[in-house]
């Protein structure tokens, strides 16, 4: 958690400033018992009515004093606090934006989301409370046992036994219901997931008629959730009646003991009243520690999952590349015996894979699921990087690229139809800040996207929801697949991106695609054998190994795989009608 | 649709009678809180007694101290045992209602008719049965004990204070309740400076969602450093607001400390002044009314804050109760039928269906299937294809026309029976956070072992499964993401396979499998059809050639019907579909 501290540098005077007034308030606190006590052992003994208003009137300065430094305090607690806040998520935006798929596939997007939102702000929210009240509350026992010495040396023997007393009781009770509480909060997630479930399978549940088993299953577990709930309030309920009890057999002793040195002459009654004043306080203080240990807990563990966001390293990195210069003449993708695993996997993914696809040409990759296609694609944008062996674009390692020169030459569909809140302008935009409409335009007819654009209310200015929600997959799909084709780029790289497509639609599209690409390179991954029959030259690839390369007819008559491939999908004579 | 309700149901009443079955624990609870209440307030009494006894040097009166801290140990020791129990008849009403409530409101989303789910947003619903239903244990219940034993702590220390002195009861109990007049006031006027916090919080977290929620789209499109400039500017003014809302918002508590020093502070001059003017009133009678004076004020500070989160817990609670008072699904009348055998066929008569009123979807649909029939469903997207399964499988109920199985209409059986007799495979693969083994044995629990592998090795997964390290024990879940959306796939084949009822759905149910072993398992399914009446709805046609009937449907009507064969033939809508496929060439 302190890692994290560095966070506050921009703040240090703050950070100084808060906790220090929150003490000075502690002290005017700690004033007042003794106020009171001599209000008690001079005013009303001397029967001074002047004395007891000028008391009153210092205790009336101390609450105005203490006032003016809580605020203070707290006014720079929480500027330390956001700014601290601030300054974590931008930096771990940063971090985050900079990690490789490999990472991404790792830690899981949602996870990355929750650590930038709901940590965060735990965190955030537990430095405002360290600033304000880590050092009170010991402060404040130890201030009243060094107010307690003040009165009575041997009285501040009780205080010097009962502080640790109370300290060790509520550490105890807390050490034991925490851990409880986590795994109260464990059971609380099978609920949750079983409830998401009941939702997503409603009608599978159905169709096996299992409402009822579901039904059982939940209750066992809400049972099992009760009695975790009050076997650990029956602890935690435990706290105040344990310490009060504590406190006030401290008091009983106190009276019983002052009330011997009150006989002796060596403490006045308004001391006693003081002591047993200090002694609640003491209390009060501890508690609140509770409260604050219960806080930080929860902090730390926000704090320990950014950390652990922060410690993971971007596998791939582009530092210290410069623009690079286009080999003249070289093709423009090339798979130079490219072996590749995914991380923690022993088993390749890839192997020796070469390939070369020129410029201008449109190049088609098929194979079954898990065969290895999209992690070629994958490697070309080197959005992860080859174990072994070397990835060309136009005859430079991809190694060798700043990563924004390199992927601004590639215009990527990406299988998933992701598209960002905004107007449809604003998402067309995403590779090229600065295209015109036209350019867009052209790119929506291509993709077959023009039509139900054109139809919506405000055309290009037509708002899309997050997550493209008021669009129908087939409509997002089209829509990624313009965005990719919107400022010319050199590379287009369609992976599977056409599923969501009907037939018909599918058909304009591939068509619109061998006409108007003229001198883009296109890569078309995909399941479909209609989809890349007709391509330059087509890559067949079979459990991570190149299993032929060729046009339609050369693989069809040399590639077993190909083959197997086109009879599962068309007919003998479809096949031959085609070729 | 909400029309006819009332704008405003009760909450309360629905929330006692869950309480109803642990009155007596209530009453008992109660009856603690008002022990505690009253030792807790005899304390300071007996203190000020003692300190009344310690006068000054040769002035204390030891002998009658003793019985005095003898009282005093009693009556804390009472007043912690009372404080602990009724903590525990507390928790153990609040825990076991929010249990009741909770079953309740998951039974209930069986119950709810499939239109009801497939419109509202499933984080809602699960947000209500889960941080709603904490938020009523929280604050109703918690709320309730603590403002119970709050108003019964004002009470009894006013009575208390007024029995020891009038004077100085009168200026704590008109004193005091500024406190809560200067945290209403704040707390008023922080209300905006939250409001507009979350409203910024609301924005830079669905921009952080979109942002690295789709990180690998961000960085095929280089979309990095315009991202953060985004964030930068919701960041900033997320910081402005912030600093404002936390900063007066923490104004309450140093706030109410300074009234209640104010209030300390009057006691003290007060009593000081009226412990020399005579009348009775003694140094241990003031010791014990500064000790009021801050009790008395602590349930003051509370019970703001107390209220507060009463008023969101009982919107939650009007939230549970929404979807516990939804109408259910029409329950199956008392004498539906069971079915228990059928002879396959399935009748479709002048079915009309539509999700929404305005807009009909399915028009006098009619369909006869013979026995072990094959049909499949094709049509462009929308055309109404799932929306046939929804009916027959009565997951929605038609509009009006009738659907039979074996001459009888499927709403005179009971839903299950009905259900039963159809083995359904959907393009969503649904899997249960279970073993492989279970989630396979998910429509016949009884099932054996060599059952289950058998169902496997017909779906073709015996494979990858046995390569698995757990093997059929591995647990599938979303963390477990190793399963491709292929093997998802297999899986709820095998689930089918395993249970192999007379009639079969399958909806787009080899979407995601490749093609090669598309084959493979299109053979396994041959086997399982043979004999069987099948519905079939695939976007491949070349998937669906050999059924017996294909049925090509065109925005909720049937367009055309015949063999593979006679619908190339006939050169209509089908053979469109069809040679669309090769348009490209």
């Amino acid at each position: 958690m302190f890692r994290l501290f560095r966070y506050l540098k921009n703040y240090k005077k703050e950070s100084v400033i808060g906790p220090l007034f929150k003490l000075i308030e502690a002290c005017f606190e700690l004033a007042v018992p003794l106020v009171m006590a001599n209000i008690i052992d001079i005013g009303i003994k001397n029967e001074d009515m002047g004395y007891i208003l000028k008391m009153g009137g210092i205790m009336v300065l101390l609450g105005f004093l203490g006032l003016a430094c809580s605020l203070t305090a707290q006014f720079f607690a929480a500027k330390a606090s956001v700014g601290f806040g601030t300054a974590l998520r931008t930096d771990l935006l940063k971090h985050i934006n900079k990690l490789s798929y490999t990472e991404i596939d790792k830690i899981g997007s949602s996870t990355l989301v929750t650590r930038m939102t709901a940590d965060i702000n735990t965190a955030q929210a537990g430095v405002n409370i360290l600033l304000r009240l880590l050092l009170r509350s010991p402060f404040i026992v130890i201030g009243a046992v060094i107010m307690a010495f003040t009165i009575s040396v041997k009285l501040t023997l009780i205080f010097l036994i009962i502080a640790p007393c109370l300290a060790f009781v509520i550490y105890k009770i807390m050490s034991i219901t925490i851990p409880r509480y986590k795994h109260i909060q464990k059971t609380l997630d099978r609920t949750n997931l079983l409830t998401s479930e009941a939702l997503t399978g409603a009608r599978v549940i159905r169709a096996f008629s299992r409402q009822q088993d579901e039904e059982k299953e939940f209750k066992q577990i809400t049972d099992e959730l009760t009695d975790l709930q009050i076997k650990a309030g029956r602890i935690n309920a435990l706290m105040n009646p344990m310490t009060y009890v504590i406190v006030n057999i401290a008091i009983a002793v106190i009276i019983r003991a002052g009330a011997g040195q009150v006989f002796r002459g060596t403490i006045s009654q308004g001391e006693v009243i003081a002591l047993i004043n200090y002694m609640n306080q003491i209390l009060l203080a501890l508690l609140a520690m509770a409260i604050l240990v219960t806080n930080i807990t929860k902090m730390q563990a926000s704090a320990i999952r950014i950390n652990d966001i922060f410690a993971v390293d971007p596998s791939v990195s582009d530092e210290g590349n410069i623009e690079v210069k286009a080999v003249k003449n070289a093709p423009c993708i090339e798979f130079k015996d490219v072996s590749f695993s995914y991380h923690d996997s022993e088993e390749y993914a890839l192997e020796n894979i070469s390939f070369s696809v020129g410029r201008g040409e449109t190049a088609g990759i098929i194979g079954g699921t898990g065969s290895g296609k999209s992690s070629v694609i994958n490697l070309i944008p080197r959005f992860y990087d080859v174990s072994k062996g070397q990835v060309l674009v136009d005859g430079v390692d991809v190694k060798d690229y700043p990563f924004k020169q390199l992927r601004q030459k590639i215009g990527l569909v990406p299988q998933r139809a992701v598209l960002f809140k905004g107007t449809i302008r604003d998402n067309m935009k995403w590779r090229d800040r600065s295209a015109s409409d036209d350019e867009i335009i052209s790119a929506l007819k291509l993709a077959q996207a023009y039509d139900f654009v054109m139809e919506k209310p405000d055309k290009l200015d037509e708002m899309i929801l997050q997550e493209g929600k008021n669009l129908s997959g087939g409509q997002r799909q089209r829509l990624t697949i313009a965005r990719a084709f919107v400022g010319s780029p050199e590379i287009v790289i369609l992976d599977d991106s056409a599923s969501a497509l009907d037939l018909a639609t599918d058909a304009k599209l591939r068509k619109a695609i061998a006409e108007q690409t003229g001198g883009m390179t296109v890569l078309i991954v995909s399941q479909r054998i209609s989809s890349i029959k007709n391509v330059d030259k087509i890559i067949v690839m079979d459990d991570g190994k190149i299993a032929g390369i060729g046009t339609h007819r050369e693989l069809y008559k040399n590639c077993a795989v190909y083959r197997e491939i086109c009879l599962s999908q068309l007919s003998e004579q479809e096949v031959n009608n085609i070729g | 649709m909400d029309k006819y309700r009332p704008l405003k149901k009760p909450v309360l009443k629905p929330l006692l009678s869950y309480a109803r079955p642990y009155i007596s624990l209530f009453a008992l609870s109660l009856a603690l809180a008002l022990v505690t209440v009253a030792t807790t307030l005899y304390a300071p009494i007996l203190i000020g007694q003692a300190v009344d006894l310690i006068v000054g040097p040769g002035n204390v009166d030891l002998k009658g101290l003793v019985p005095i801290v003898i009282k005093l140990c009693v009556t804390v020791a009472i007043t912690a045992l009372s404080q602990w129990l009724m903590s525990l008849c507390t928790n153990k009403i609040t825990f076991n209602v929010v249990r009741d409530i909770r079953n309740k409101a998951f039974a209930k989303l069986d119950k709810l008719p499939l239109s009801y789910i497939d419109a509202h947003p499933h984080g809602d619903i699960i947000s209500r049965i889960i941080t709603d239903i904490d938020q009523i244990s929280d604050g109703l219940l918690m709320g309730f004990a603590q403002l119970f034993t709050g108003i019964c702590t004002i009470l009894g220390t006013i009575i208390f204070m007024l029995s020891i002195n009038v004077r100085i009861s009168v200026v704590v109990i008109i004193l005091t309740p500024l406190s809560l007049f200067v945290a209403r006031f704040i707390a008023k006027n922080t209300f905006d400076l939250f409001h507009k916090q979350s409203e910024a919080r609301g924005e830079m977290t669905s921009l952080v969602e979109e942002v690295t929620g789709n990180l690998k789209t961000v960085q095929a499109f280089g979309y990095e450093q315009e991202a953060e400039e985004r964030f930068d500017v919701f960041n900033q003014k997320l910081r402005e607001v912030s600093v404002k809302a936390i900063f007066f918002s923490s104004l309450t508590n140093p706030c109410t400390r300074f009234v209640n020093g104010l209030v300390y502070t009057s006691v003290g001059i007060l009593g000081a002044l009226t412990v020399f003017g005579g009348g009775g009133f003694t140094v241990g009678n003031l010791s014990s009314f500064l000790t009021y004076a801050n009790q008395y004020t602590k349930p003051f500070n509370e019970i703001s804050g107390v209220i507060t989160e009463l008023q969101s817990a009982l919107a939650s609670a009007r939230r549970v109760f929404d979807i516990i008072d939804e109408p259910e699904e029409r329950p199956d009348s008392e004498d539906a039928y069971v079915l228990k055998e059928v002879d396959g066929t399935v009748d479709i008569e002048n079915v009309n269906f539509s999700y929404v009123p305005d807009v009909k979807l399915i028009e006098d649909f009619n369909l006869h299937v013979r026995a072990g029939e094959r049909t499949a469903i094709v049509g462009p997207t929308g055309c109404g294809k799932t929306t046939m399964i929804n009916l027959l499988m009565r997951f929605y109920d038609a509009d009006s026309g009738k659907i039979s199985i074996s001459g009888r209409p499927i709403k005179d059986c009971t839903r299950n029976s009905m259900r039963s007799m159809y083995g359904m495979v959907l393009q969503e693969t649904w899997l249960k956070t279970a073993t492989i083994r279970d989630n396979i044995r998910y429509g016949r629990p009884d099932a054996t072992e060599e059952e289950v592998i058998a169902a496997a090795k017909s779906a073709h997964c015996h494979g990858f499964i046995k390569r698995l390290p757990q093997g059929y024990d591995t647990v599938i879940s979303d963390a477990f993401s190793t399963l491709s959306q292929g093997q998802k796939q297999i899986l709820c084949i095998a689930r089918v396979m395993l249970s192999l009822p007379p009639m079969l759905i399958l909806d787009e149910a080899t979407s995601s499998i490749d093609t090669r072993t598309e084959i493979i398992v299109q053979r396994a399914f041959a086997k399982m059809m043979k004999g069987r009446t099948s519905f079939i709805i695939a976007h491949r046609l070349s998937t669906i050639k050999e059924a017996e009937n294909i049925i090509v449907m065109r925005s909720g009507h049937i367009v055309e019907q015949g063999t593979h064969e006679s619908l190339i033939a006939k050169g209509g809508f089908y053979s469109e579909l069809y040679n669309s496929q090769f348009a490209a060439d």
